[in-house]
């Protein structure tokens, strides 16, 4: 054989040997359903995370004893790089948990990625799903079928100074327009001070704006999910979110391109006299120069003295399909997000339980929490249970929409009309 | 074998043999990726098809379709190639200014000079992103108290922010300009430069005239270097735009296909970008080298 011939026989070889489709897990369920061996378990790391671990340690003790012969490993896993990591885990099941925490609106995208076991049976054969509340509910729920238990809720309100509302003689605000205008007092009175801190990035403290103003998301149902950001009523909540945006309360030049944390960062260090925070900011804000000097009310509606839809978001615990230990996994899912264990984590680490009685007792123990249970209470929403609503998110929809109108490049419509868009070509592909 | 004479004219496989082991070397790392990345920009492959939630299936030139339909797309070409066309001019500039400017000061100076660039050329991106973001804060950086703009933010504007990513660019990729020019005026033979200056010729004139055309081969390979670079960029912009600007104002085609293979898992629509990328590059650098040929150039 000549070189070249040989060479060219060398590169088919490689070629064919190595070529055909990109990598693709072979990602069913494992069909196994050992009762004994190693559980792996992914839980996230929280800022600070030793009194959730201890919780946990007490679940996984009660496990063992209930199941001789097993063993848990628990591995608290980084915020910041879970979307990774669960990746990952779904690409190499042989390496991946059986159970897992993950946030609410990540539900209907690994249902489609495949990485979910569908566990309809057993929620509704659990005798403490139901008290868990229909928000909640929901945001396990995709197509009619569940996939995990939810872990805890987390809901936003409204953080205000009462120092600086003291000094300027203002009354907290009871609706969205005295919330605008109160803003803008205080900002002409200390401009020093930012009225109501809001980002262009923060989606979560936006959305309440368009609901409250009997706007939505999207309408329809899975599968047939169609934007409805461009409806009248959106578009009426847009300019009341972005109105805020300005010198007269937060200097576009430096609100539009800040996020929720930026926002509560500028509450917590003091830059702000209000903002739009969640019940899990409260640490970040007892840490800064506000402790001490803020209070907390539900964030208010329309109609004075309403109280606006707010973003349920929080966390769930899943059982991967992957799992060769179903029955136990699902099993050490329930005790995970059992009542009791809800109402521990609670107390330890200040989050809201998905249950509504377990709430109603922790609201009676921690009046902290009391606005974002009756922010709960007055009704919240919840993103499309579309796998599309992943796509949106990372694509940064919103966030672009909101930034296009506050920095003047789009008028409300026409910002509102693309994202309606984007959002209905995400549907589109992904359902 | 003794007694075998080598063949004559060349036309053995021998060269082909000596090569093989780079090539293989080279298919491995360079083709095959290239392959893998061409074949994903014809599949729809997101995150269900890499975890097994749904088949892989062909696309054909759909990717390709979605990605030309869209708006968006063109937008961040123009401005990727606009802004890479001035990063290019800037880098070229300040590089061969400051590598003339090498050889007319003393030793000391060449040194510190010589020691500050090398020190912006070793920064890692991300770092020397990070220090400029800082030195611009609307807040608390030096540079808007220096200049008295108060609480200005560069990041703001669309312009502001790709100016100041700009300037990052530059002073982090000018030393690599600068030290290779510098080599290459070290080795014009120094009678020539003296012959130029005799006949009265000015600084400027040398340059254009004398320095410029012998140092084409080198100027060449920096500006093809730097069109590669800079067409590519993409630390400098994900860190002090936050991913691409207010309402993606400031996205280049390369933070563009980040935002879509890894940020929204659409492998596919990604790669069908980085395939444009690639052959957007092939094409500037195969003109320019045939333009160099036919004036009779050789590499």
């Amino acid at each position: 054989m000549k070189l070249p011939v040989r060479l060219a026989v060398l590169f088919t070889a490689m070629a064919a040997a190595t070529a055909c489709a990109p990598q693709t897990s072979g990602n069913s369920s494992s069909g196994k359903d050992e009762k004994t061996g190693t559980l792996r378990v992914w839980l996230f790391q929280e800022v600070n995370n030793k009194p959730k671990e201890q919780v946990v340690d007490a679940v996984l003790a009660d496990f063992r004893k209930a199941h001789a012969d097993t063993r848990v490993t628990v591995e608290y896993i980084p915020v910041e790089t879970r979307a990774q990591r669960i990746k990952a885990a779904f690409n190499d099941p042989a390496s991946a948990p059986d159970v897992i925490e993950y946030g609410n609106t990540d539900t209907a995208g690994y249902v489609k990625d495949g990485g979910l076991e569908d566990v309809t049976e057993e929620f509704g054969a659990w005798d403490e799903a139901k008290d868990a509340d229909p928000t909640a509910r929901q945001s396990v729920t995709v197509d009619g079928k569940v996939y995990g238990a939810p872990y805890f809720v987390g809901v936003r309100a409204l953080y205000y100074r009462t120092d600086v509302f003291e000094e300027l003689d203002l009354e907290v605000p009871r609706s969205m327009d005295e919330l605008a205008s109160t803003a803008k007092k205080v900002r002409a009175a200390r401009p020093d001070l930012y009225g109501i801190a809001v980002g262009g990035a923060y989606t979560y403290g936006a959305m309440p704006f368009i609901w409250a103003n009997g706007g939505a998301l999207a309408t329809g149902k899975s599968g047939s999910y169609a934007s409805a950001i461009d409806s009248a009523a959106a578009q009426k909540g847009i300019k009341a979110y972005t109105s805020l945006f300005g010198d007269d309360n937060c200097p576009a030049a430096k609100c539009a391109g800040m996020g929720g944390n930026d926002t509560v960062t500028a509450f917590a260090s003091g830059k702000a006299a209000m903002a739009i925070g969640g019940d899990f900011s409260h640490q970040a804000v007892e840490a800064g120069k506000a402790k001490g000097k803020y209070a907390v009310v539900p964030l208010p509606g329309v109609k004075p003295g309403s109280i606006a839809p707010a973003f349920a978001g929080g966390n769930n615990i899943g059982v991967l399909k992957s799992t060769s230990h179903r029955t136990l996994a699902v099993d050490l899912m329930k005790r995970l997000a059992s009542k009791e264990t809800q109402g521990e984590l609670f107390d330890a680490m200040g989050f809201l339980p998905t249950f509504t009685d377990v709430r109603r007792q922790a609201a009676a123990k921690e009046p902290f929490v009391k606005p974002f249970v009756d922010t709960l209470a007055a009704g919240t929403e919840f993103v499309p249970a579309s796998p599309a609503w992943a796509q949106i998110d990372s694509s940064l929809v919103l966030p672009t929409m909101f930034q296009e109108v506050v920095s003047g490049k789009k008028d409300v419509g026409a910002a509102a009309g693309d994202a309606a868009r984007k959002m209905n070509e995400a549907f589109g592909s992904a359902g | 074998m003794p007694g075998t004479a080598p063949r004559p004219g060349g036309r053995s496989g021998a060269p082909w043999l000596y090569l093989a082991p780079a090539l293989v070397v080279l298919g491995g790392l360079l083709v095959y990726p290239i392959y893998q990345l061409g074949l994903i920009s014809f599949l729809e492959y997101t995150q269900a098809q890499v975890s097994g939630g749904e088949p892989t299936t062909f696309q054909g030139f759909g990717n390709y379709a979605e990605l030309f339909g869209d708006g968006e797309f063109w937008r961040v070409l123009l401005a990727t190639v606009v802004f890479a066309a001035a990063c290019v001019v800037s880098t070229l500039a300040v590089g061969c200014a400051l590598a003339v400017l090498l050889t007319r000061v003393r030793a000391v100076p060449r040194l510190a000079l010589m020691l500050a660039a090398l020190g912006a050329w070793a920064t890692p991106a991300v770092t020397g992103s990070t220090v400029w973001l800082l030195l611009f804060d609307p807040d608390f950086g030096p540079v808007n108290r220096m200049l008295g703009l108060g609480d200005h933010s560069w990041t703001y504007g669309r312009y502001s922010a790709f100016l100041l990513v700009l300037l990052e660019v530059v002073w982090c990729s000018f030393p690599f300009v600068m030290v290779t020019v510098y080599a290459g005026i070290r080795a014009v033979p120094a009678e020539v430069l003296e012959a130029a200056a005799l006949d009265g010729a000015s600084q400027w004139r040398i340059w254009r005239s004398v320095l410029a055309p012998m140092l084409r081969p080198i100027l060449v390979v920096v500006t093809i270097q730097s069109v590669i670079w800079d067409f590519k960029v993409f630390t400098q912009i994900y860190v002090m735009t936050n991913g691409g600007g207010i309402a993606g104002q400031n996205l280049v085609l390369n933070v563009y296909a980040y935002q879509k293979a890894f940020a929204s898992s659409q492998y596919s629509l990604g790669s069908a970008i980085g395939v444009v990328m690639l052959l957007i590059l092939l094409a500037v650098t195969l003109v320019y080298l045939r333009l160099l040929r036919r004036q009779g150039e050789e590499l």
